[in-house]
């Protein structure tokens, strides 16, 4: 098996799961196919060298994010009965839209990509730990600072929004 | 070499441009399709993802590791932004019983 039927398989696999997403009835079940289509994105770039992004796609997506989605749906007490639908004229509207725009998208950059090889000595360690490491630290430090400003203000709303009101209607 | 690219072997950049569209298409049509706002928050989470596998595609293809920092990055914005809205929505819910965003538009004015 060569390496371009897996990476068509794999692709397939992702696609098949983020449909059913969308798809699925139950909430509870679109989260879980949500975290399996983390697995083979992280899949993905596995096969395309990429080590590092993969392993904090699992530990922070499909470990935190998802994890958090998980609780707050069983927070909300949802069920299949009284999931809000939205009519057929609409769901045919959404089709019609979005395979307008995955053929403007496509037809827009399928021929605009720059012929360019990659270079041979550094191709296959760039998605290491080591590499990623010393360019975050050096080329793009201050980014790497402003984010952490970023998640203090993140935590503060998130505390402050989740914190009980006083009940003013009594 | 050890650790062969995928794109000197046959695979080329074209198919994870279309693969990372349609991620990001499915995303849009879920947006649009669904009413539950935990299911408009996951799609978000489906758009932001087909936008990251696209950076490391290309961050592969050219031999570049600017890309992967950048897939670091929305990684992190995501993050907040996901914990940000989850909140917003469970205070939402105490107060008006739902997560239809049609029902949302109550909170006008």
């Amino acid at each position: 098996m060569n390496l371009e039927t897996f990476a068509i398989i794999m692709g397939g696999l992702t696609i098949g799961s983020a449909l059913m997403v969308i798809i699925s009835k139950n909430p509870v079940k679109s989260v879980l196919f949500l975290v399996l289509t983390f697995f083979f994105i992280s899949g993905n770039y596995i096969l395309m060298n990429a080590q590092f992004i993969a392993a904090v796609n699992i530990i922070v997506y499909a470990g935190a994010i998802m994890v958090l989605f998980l609780f707050v749906l069983m927070l909300l007490n949802l069920s299949k009965e009284n999931e809000p639908k939205n009519s057929v004229f609409v769901k045919f509207a959404a089709l019609v839209a979005g395979g307008i725009l995955f053929t403007v998208l496509v037809a827009a950059l399928k021929d605009g990509v720059v012929i360019a090889a990659a270079t041979e000595d550094q191709s296959d360690s760039i998605g290491l730990v080591e590499n990623l490491g010393q360019i975050l630290f050096t080329k793009y430090v201050l980014p790497f600072e402003v984010s952490s400003v970023l998640f203090i203000a993140s935590m503060v709303g998130a505390v402050l929004l989740g914190k009980r009101e006083k009940q003013l209607i009594d | 070499m050890v650790l062969a690219t995928i794109f000197q072997n046959g695979v080329s950049i074209d198919f994870y441009i279309v693969l990372s569209t349609i991620l990001f298409v499915i995303g849009v049509v879920g947006v649009m399709i669904r009413r539950n706002a935990i299911i408009l928050l996951m799609c978000i989470e489906l758009m932001l993802n087909a936008v990251n596998l696209l950076m490391v595609a290309f961050s592969t293809y050219f031999g570049k590791s600017d890309g992967q920092i950048f897939v670091f990055f929305i990684m992190v914005v995501a993050a907040a932004e996901a914990t940000v809205g989850l909140s917003i929505l469970v205070m939402a819910y105490r107060n008006i019983r739902t997560t239809d965003v049609g029902i949302f538009n109550n909170l006008k004015g």
